[in-house]
């Protein structure tokens, strides 16, 4: 029996890890063409390692301003999400309407809503509204779009704050925004965090939204800008597009890690889903 | 926003929410705080999709007819739609990709790989968990670009491949459909495994072991026991994932561009080659239209499997 539950162990560990090999495979092209002078496209580890292809992708028009620009469109648009959904969440937490279920069951919905289905009518509305290639006008829709799920998931930890902490606060005399923001938010400080890091993170990756909405090339996140590696002068020079593609990782990944290392791994979703 | 909101009386003990008829207006009062996100989502969700029922009908368009006066064109839309071979096309390459890549892979993956986890080796987790992981927070493009890179005739497993003696193609030219499939199942399979990983952590260990005890062997265990208690997370996780799976679109488009011809163009990139390339937009917003009905039927689907689960 004992022994026959040690084959059954080893077994699971060496599919495991089989499927784990599975995933890194590609991972390891972006990180050995990164440093390698002529990198193709296949795995391969550099002769001569070389930081050259860092060096020239790191200028102005390349890396920092389609950073920069990310940074305020994922940043701004993640604010506002974080604002809205913990105003949203606090009423839908608290106090128990016939209103409530439908409009939870509303906004479930529309967290599978596909955006890629409304971005016609959007575009049409960013121009009638003169709003296309504004970073302002991106930042509204990018944080709309994001809002369902960000008040599904405030609402989760939220309810996690027990309201007798608050009742108390009320027969002081403290009003419900005053209990939300001295009470229940220094309480579910990570919930919030996870909220925002995600919010971040989802639209740091964001392609269709910016693609869309954005034209001026000096507006373009990083997530659109990475296209022009695939300009009109054919095969493009890889090792620089694996070094950019890095360099434009970097920022989810230490957010990731640092929610992680807070939260511990599987964390908020599993609250999220439970629903 | 922070001072003049009444104080609401509330006895210790008792919750407000059971609170018998506060005033009509003190109830609106409360729910005051929505007003941001709800004028948002008016805006800029409800607005869209209801000006989505309303363009389907026309022949709105950037240029021609179209677009100097617009006219409802009643249903020819959608009889031009179902009636045209790369619009059918589309529909059945969109749940090819669904089915494979997200019902299939991602789903039984993502499952498969919680339930390794939950045994295995605390090293060979982490390394697995690390890879899948990192797989799914790289930016949609950057995946798009390492699948290409492994995919394509010089690539990755072309390599492998000829290693073990197979015969290598170019798979973004044979067979885009699976290889955009398998590119989406390698960068969403996370999100399953952290929700199953989750779900399974809160199946108590002793009814599990009491099954063991009577007898059962444990692919029975599996779909006798464990299974059913975490069947809320399995529809709640087949819902969001078919959902964002339907409207992939970046990956798709950085990896083929939906080619080579039609041969990977989903209905998201059917959608936009028709209102932005061809600037059809009332033809587009019909197609969008029946994307939107797609995935309500999924969610419906999957709702009242949630529905009836909870009775």
């Amino acid at each position: 029996m004992i022994a026959r539950d040690r084959v059954s162990k080893l077994t699971q560990n060496l599919v495991l890890l089989f499927l784990g090999v599975l995933f890194i495979l590609p991972l390891l092209w972006v990180l050995f063409a990164s440093v390698n002078r002529t990198a193709g496209l296949r795995v391969e580890l550099p002769t001569d390692p070389t930081f050259a292809n860092f060096k020239a992708v790191l200028n102005v028009t390349t890396t920092y301003r389609p950073v920069l620009n990310g940074i305020v469109l994922c940043g701004g648009s993640a604010l506002l999400t974080m604002l809205c959904s913990v105003l949203a969440a606090y009423p839908l937490s608290r106090f128990k309407t016939k209103f409530n279920r439908p409009f939870l069951l509303t906004v479930l919905f529309c967290t599978g809503l596909p955006i890629t289905a409304v971005m016609v009518p959007v575009y049409g509305l960013f121009v009638q509204l003169n709003l296309v290639d504004t970073l302002g006008g991106t930042i509204l829709f990018m944080a709309t779009s994001s809002l369902p799920f960000a008040i599904w998931l405030t609402k989760t930890f939220m309810d996690g704050v027990p309201i007798s902490l608050e009742e108390a606060a009320w027969v002081d005399g403290a009003s419900n925004m005053q209990a939300l923001r001295r009470i229940v938010l220094p309480l579910m400080w990570p919930g919030i965090a996870v909220v925002g890091i995600f919010t971040f993170i989802g639209m740091w990756g964001n392609f269709f939204v910016p693609f869309m909405l954005l034209l001026s090339p000096e507006r373009l996140p990083a997530s659109v800008s990475i296209f022009t590696f695939f300009g009109q002068y054919g095969e493009p020079n890889y090792g620089q597009l694996a070094a950019y593609s890095l360099i434009y990782t970097m920022p989810v990944l230490l957010l990731y890690l640092l929610l992680s290392r807070k939260l511990g791994g599987a964390f908020a979703l599993g609250g999220a889903i439970k629903g | 926003m922070t001072t003049t909101a009444p104080a609401v009386p509330a006895p210790i003990g008792s919750k407000p929410a059971d609170q018998s008829g506060p005033p009509r207006g003190a109830k609106l009062f409360k729910m005051l705080p929505l007003a941001p996100a709800i004028g948002l989502m008016l805006v800029f969700l409800a607005g869209p999709i209801l000006y989505c029922v309303y363009a389907a009908f026309t022949n709105m368009a950037l240029t021609g007819t179209g677009a100097a006066n617009v006219q409802f064109v009643g249903l020819d839309n959608f009889r031009k739609a179902f009636g045209s071979h790369a619009f059918t096309n589309s529909i059945w390459l969109t749940l090819v990709f669904t089915l494979i890549s997200a019902i299939i892979g991602q789903n039984t993956l993502g499952l498969g790989l919680a339930l390794l986890m939950r045994r295995s080796t605390k090293v060979v987790r982490s390394f697995v968990g690390t890879a899948v992981i990192g797989a799914w927070v790289l930016p949609e493009v950057v995946a798009a670009y390492l699948l290409s890179a492994f995919f394509n005739t010089d690539g990755t497993l072309n390599v492998i491949l000829h290693k073990v003696g197979l015969p290598g193609q170019d798979w973004l030219y044979a067979a885009p459909i699976i290889a955009v499939s398998i590119a989406n199942i390698w960068r969403g399979t996370a999100f399953s495994m952290l929700v199953y990983s989750a779900a399974l952590s809160e199946v108590p260990k002793e009814i599990e072991e009491s099954a063991e005890m009577d007898g059962a062997t444990g692919l029975r265990r599996l779909i006798f026991v464990t299974l059913p208690m975490i069947s809320r997370a399995i529809m709640t996780n087949l819902m969001l994932i078919t959902l964002q799976t339907l409207s992939v679109f970046g990956l798709i488009f950085a990896m083929t561009r939906g080619g080579p011809g039609t041969k990977s163009q989903t209905l998201p990139l059917y959608m936009y080659e028709q209102a932005f390339s061809f600037s059809q937009i009332g033809y587009g917003t019909a197609i969008a239209l029946v994307m939107l009905a797609i995935g309500a039927v999924f969610s419906l689907i999957y709702l009242r499997g949630l529905n009836s689960e909870a009775a």
